[in-house]
Formats: structure tokens, sequence, C-alpha cells
């Protein structure tokens, strides 16, 4: 948590700035044959991520969630919207270059097989990043050594071995290993857990929860089991078609969810308690199409609560103001709006 | 908290670890330990020894002048007067000159395809790599060498250029890249959709230093397999461009040259003509088994 938060060497505006504010990120993938149309995966998102926080996004497949983890880095460039990392616009003239970013903000990919070489031992795939970050190869080498023990894999049994030779459990390790050793501030899990199985995940999240205290990391955790959200984030964005539609506290999103979406979610969510089953879908049909998007508020097909002021305007996500805001895109909270639930609410 | 973080078993413990039982090796080491226990590799790997250490000693162990000719001793079958496999038509010792061709036979077979190698491996890295326009520049420019035979293609750059044996491997060179890129260009993109390759770019690795560590290593598998089947090919085109008078120039010894020659006689002393032919079956076959070989030793995934 950000009060027991020691500041980094290279922090720049002190606790209070946001190290990670996106704002307005907007990624159009044109579709091939298609008469200039194009799949809008991101469309549009905000948000800010405090220092020593870990922020949660959530979301159905295809909503553009990995989309807007490598949006992050300059994986993917985005069509339009800023990044300010710690006060400085990213790719920007007076702001910090993408390399700079890259040396304090790092990824973890899902699959943890493709993310790793399979021609090279785990300790030089480890080494890698010191390594082209201008560290002697056998600075490089200790770093990798010393990283991963501390995700729990000895080195000098693991080190030497092929990723083809590991589980999926120590592959993740090694992964985490390599994003930590380059010793950045900043790391964006993109489904770290969703390829293993639940014990194993059990490992990786209290690893990861403990690598974040020891090394005063800030997360950015996609995706999409609410259950592994709760356990690890303190704020969670809950994104729709491209658009987030609710960010708040995790406490106050998992008990007081605002939007329609977001309670759907939580509804969907296996209950532990044979007595209280789901019995009614919670949400029915597919997300529409991220290329045709529905007009006005993109969940109106699927919401149970839509009128016509739904289909025909877009309903705003309201500004950040500060950690403790919730906030969600719904006409229904929106008294002006002429949604007929929005005066009750 | 969840039910699944109850189980959840406290940290620093290496829980894991006790499962793969595999001695560690080291690269090289994990090869050659596999190329021992391959005894079919290692027979014809020997064989491919044989053949290259007796072209290259051929002046040493040849019992006779490859160039010297005799009126009465032409196409003596095998053990005449001490030629151990005969003579040919103009009556010079077989032996010899099969030790000899060999020479010409598979230099003409291992520069082009190590050229080309190179050249095509390079142009099909960087095009699949890089992707986009340059990528379809080089590729389609490469469809349009691919349209011809390989046959037709050798002939047709070697008869412009003229016949010897360094136009010879030049056609054979600019026959080869086109094919040598394909294979690199499609691994490449392969491995260019990888997440590994977009984790060493969020180090901010520079391009070339991903090509160098995380692309190279994981291409060189099929562009080595490729090559060491095209050796094979490659002598066999330039037997082919020596027969048709285009490659290496009489009365040198080339085992294409020599089959072609010698075809005349094929009802004379038939043993005797097939000679270079077999020379090149054996050297063609034993060099794919050995890269197939090799290609399965040096698969770290095996």
């Amino acid at each position: 948590m950000p009060d027991s938060l020691a500041l980094d060497p290279r922090d720049r505006g002190g606790l209070q700035q946001p190290l990670l504010i996106a704002h307005d990120l907007r990624k159009h993938f044109p579709v091939k044959g298609s008469g200039g149309k194009s799949v809008q995966a991101v469309d549009g998102v905000s948000f800010t991520v405090g220092k020593g926080e870990t922020l949660g996004i959530v979301g159905e497949s295809g909503c553009g969630k990995s989309t807007l983890a490598r949006l992050l880095l300059h994986l993917v460039k985005p069509d339009a919207g800023e990044l300010v990392f710690d006060g400085d616009a990213v790719g920007v003239p007076d702001g910090i270059a993408v390399g700079a970013l890259r040396r304090q903000v790092q990824m973890v990919f899902q699959d943890s097989y493709s993310s790793l070489n399979p021609r090279m031992p785990v300790r030089d795939s480890v080494a890698f990043g010191p390594f082209v970050q201008g560290e002697k190869k056998d600075e490089a080498r200790r770093i990798a050594r010393d990283m991963l023990g501390k995700v729990g894999l000895d080195p000098e049994l693991f080190g030497p071995r092929y990723p083809h030779e590991l589980s999926g459990g120590q592959k993740q390790r090694v992964n985490i290993a390599r994003a930590l050793a380059t010793g950045p501030r900043m790391v964006i899990l993109d489904e770290p857990v969703s390829a293993l199985d639940k014990s194993i995940e059990a490992q990786v999240l209290n690893l990861l929860r403990a690598l974040k205290r020891q090394f005063n990391l800030t997360y950015v955790f996609i995706s999409h089991d609410l259950n592994v959200v709760q356990y690890l984030s303190d704020r969670v964005l809950v994104m729709y078609l491209g658009r987030a539609v609710e960010i708040g506290p995790i406490d106050a999103i998992f008990e007081r969810p605002l939007h329609p979406y977001t309670r759907a979610l939580l509804a969907s969510r296996p209950s532990m308690d044979p007595a209280r089953r789901i019995e009614v879908p919670p949400i029915t049909g597919d997300p529409p199409n991220p290329i045709d998007p529905p007009s006005g508020c993109r969940f109106h097909t699927r919401c149970p609560f839509a009128e016509s002021v739904c289909e025909t305007s877009d309903p705003v996500l309201d500004a950040w103001e500060g950690p403790q805001s919730h906030v969600a895109a719904c006409h229904i909270r929106d008294p002006l709006s002429g949604h007929t639930r929005s005066r009750k609410a | 908290m969840t039910d699944t973080i109850a189980l959840a078993e406290p940290l620093g413990t290496f829980e894991e670890q006790a499962l793969p039982a595999t001695r560690v090796r080291g690269y090289w080491q994990s090869v050659f330990y596999r190329l021992r226990h391959d005894p079919v590799t290692l027979i014809f790997a020997a064989i491919v020894l044989l053949v290259v250490s007796a072209a290259i000693f051929a002046p040493l162990i040849a019992p006779f002048d490859p160039y010297k000719e005799s009126i009465v001793g032409r196409l003596k079958p095998f053990g005449w007067r001490g030629h151990l496999l005969g003579t040919d038509e103009l009556g010079r010792d077989m032996l010899s000159r099969l030790l000899y061709g060999g020479r010409v036979s598979l230099l003409m077979g291992v520069v082009p395809v190590l050229i080309a190698s190179l050249i095509g491996g390079l142009l099909g890295v960087v095009g699949g790599f890089v992707g986009g326009r340059s990528n379809t520049a080089i590729m389609r420019t490469m469809d349009v060498f691919y349209a011809f035979p390989s046959v037709l293609l050798a002939v047709a750059i070697a008869g412009a250029m003229g016949g010897g044996m360094a136009n010879g491997m030049l056609a054979l060179t600019l026959v080869f890249i086109p094919p040598m890129c394909r294979v690199a260009e499609t691994a490449t993109t392969q491995v260019r959709a990888l997440d590994f390759i977009e984790a060493a770019r969020a180090t901010g690795a520079r391009t070339i230093t991903i090509i160098r560590y995380h692309v190279l290593g994981n291409v060189l598998g099929p562009v080595f397999i490729y090559a060491s089947s095209l050796v094979s090919v490659s002598i066999l085109l330039a037997s082919g461009l020596s027969f048709l008078g285009l490659g290496v120039r009489p009365p040198v010894p080339d085992w294409g040259l020599m089959l072609s020659t010698l075809r005349q006689s094929i009802y004379v002393v038939p043993l005797v003509c097939g000679l270079p032919g077999l020379a090149i079956f054996i050297t063609s076959i034993c060099c794919n088994l050995v890269s197939d070989g090799l290609r399965a030793a040096m698969d770290v995934r095996m």
C-alpha cells in the first residue's frame, strides 16, 4: 500500500503524482478488404495508476485488454491519446523517450511458453534485458541468477535449462524474473496466471504479491478472472468493447457495482455456496462486433435496463478525482440523461 | 480473500523443483551426446568424411596420373593391369580420375550453397523481421526467379556468362538464393509473431540485437537443414552443367563431365561407366542423411 512505500531513487513527482496517466488512448486496427473499416480495440480509455498500487483491468475476451497493455509500453503505437509516466509525457520531444520508458516499465505475458526463446537457456533469457540495457555480460548473468532465486527457482538447477524442460508455473516464474531483471518500477501483467492450474496460480499470485512489496512495484494487472483481480488489486477498471465503463476502488466495485455490465460480470462468478447457485444467466449473447460497435452506449444491446436514450447518446465516464473516486459510464448514474431510472438512483 | 489462496504454500520454498530429473548439460555437450547415440548418422558422416578426405588427398593416394592417356588401354574393365576401377574412353585411370573429380564436384556442391545460404538467409531474415513493403519487395523479386525451373535457370545463367568453373558456381549460387531466402523468411515470420520477441522489444533492445540473439538461433535450424539438402542438389546441378559443357571443361576430371563422356560407352563397360554416377549418388545421399541427423541433434526441444 502507498503509505509504507519508500520512494524510488528515480522518482520525480513524489507520492501524490500518479506513476502513469493514460488519457484517451485509442487504437483501431484496420481490417483488410473491408473498405476502410477497423477493429476498435481500444477506443478512448483514460485512467491513472498511483505509485505503489495495483490497478486491475477486467473484461470479457476481445474487449481490448491486451491491446491496452501493449499500448502502455508502446509495443503497439497508439493512434491517439497520451501517456504520462511520472509527470513526463511518453514519446514526445519534451517528455520521456519510449526507450527510457521501457527501462522503467516491463511486461509479463499470458503465454508462458511462447514468451521465452525456445533455443535459449532460461538464465540467458533473464539476462538479456540487463545486457541490452548496458550491463556487462557477467553482471547481467549475476542479475539473472539473483532474480531466478528471487522468484523461487534454484539458479544452478534451473538456469541452464531450456523452456521446454520447465513446467508452466516454472516458466511463468522465469517470465516474472525476466521482467524484474531490468529493475522496473512498474510491471504490466497480461493475464499472467490464466494459463496455469489453480494451485500453481495461487503460488504465482503470492509470489507477485511478495515481489511487489520487496521491489516497491506498481502493477497493472489484466485478467478476466474476477477472483484473481480481487485478490491482488487496489483499484479496478472494467472494460467493455474497447471502452472503460467503470473505475473504482476494489471494495466499492465488488460491493456496490454501478454499471449494469459490472454487475453482470460479478453475478457470473461461480458461487462457492451450493445453496446460492446461479439460475438465470446474468448476461446473454456474445459481445457485439468491435468492427461495427453499437451506437450510443456500447452495452445497450445486452443491457437489461436499456432505453431509447442509451441507443442514441453515449454516456461519459466522469473524470478522475483521486484514488477513492468510483465512477461509471452509464446513463442511470446521470440525473440529467433522461433515463427513467436515473432519478431514482 | 478467495478459496484458492488458502491453498497457497509459503514463498521461498523451491516446491516445484524436484520434478525434472534430467542432467543439466551445455548446448554443445547435449548435441554431441545425441550424436554419439545416433549410429546411422555417425556411419554416414564417416562416409562423407572419407569422400572429402579422398578428394583432399587425391594427389597422395591416386595410383596414376589422371590425365595420362593410353591408346591401347581404353575402356578396360576393373583390375586391368593395375587399374583398380578400369579405364575411361581415353585410357585414363578411373580411380585417379574419380578421386580428382571429387575435388571439383565437392567444391561445386558446397561453395554455391554456402554463399547462397549467407545471402539468401540474410535477405530472408531481414525481410521477414522487418515485414511490410521491404519484405514484399524482396520476396516478389525472389518469386520471379522461382518461376523458372532451377536446372533451366542454372543453364541460362551459365550459358549467358560462358562456361568455366567460377561461372558455374556463380550460376548455382544465384539459383539457390531464392529458395534459401524463402526458407529463412518463413522461419523468421513464424518466430517474429511469438511473445518473446515482444518481450525483447519491451526491454528496449534494438532490432539488430533482437535479430542477433533471438531470431538467428531459431532460423538457423531450418536454414541449416535446407542448405545441407541443397549440397546434393548442387553437386547434381554442377554435374549437369558440366555434362552440357557449361561447367568444367575437359580434360579436368569432374563426376558430371565423366558421366557425360562415358555414357556412349555404357554397353562396352557398363560397370566402369556407372562409377561417376555412383559417386554422385553416394555423396548426395550421405550428405542428406547426415544433415538430417545433425538437425535432430541440434534441436534443443527434442
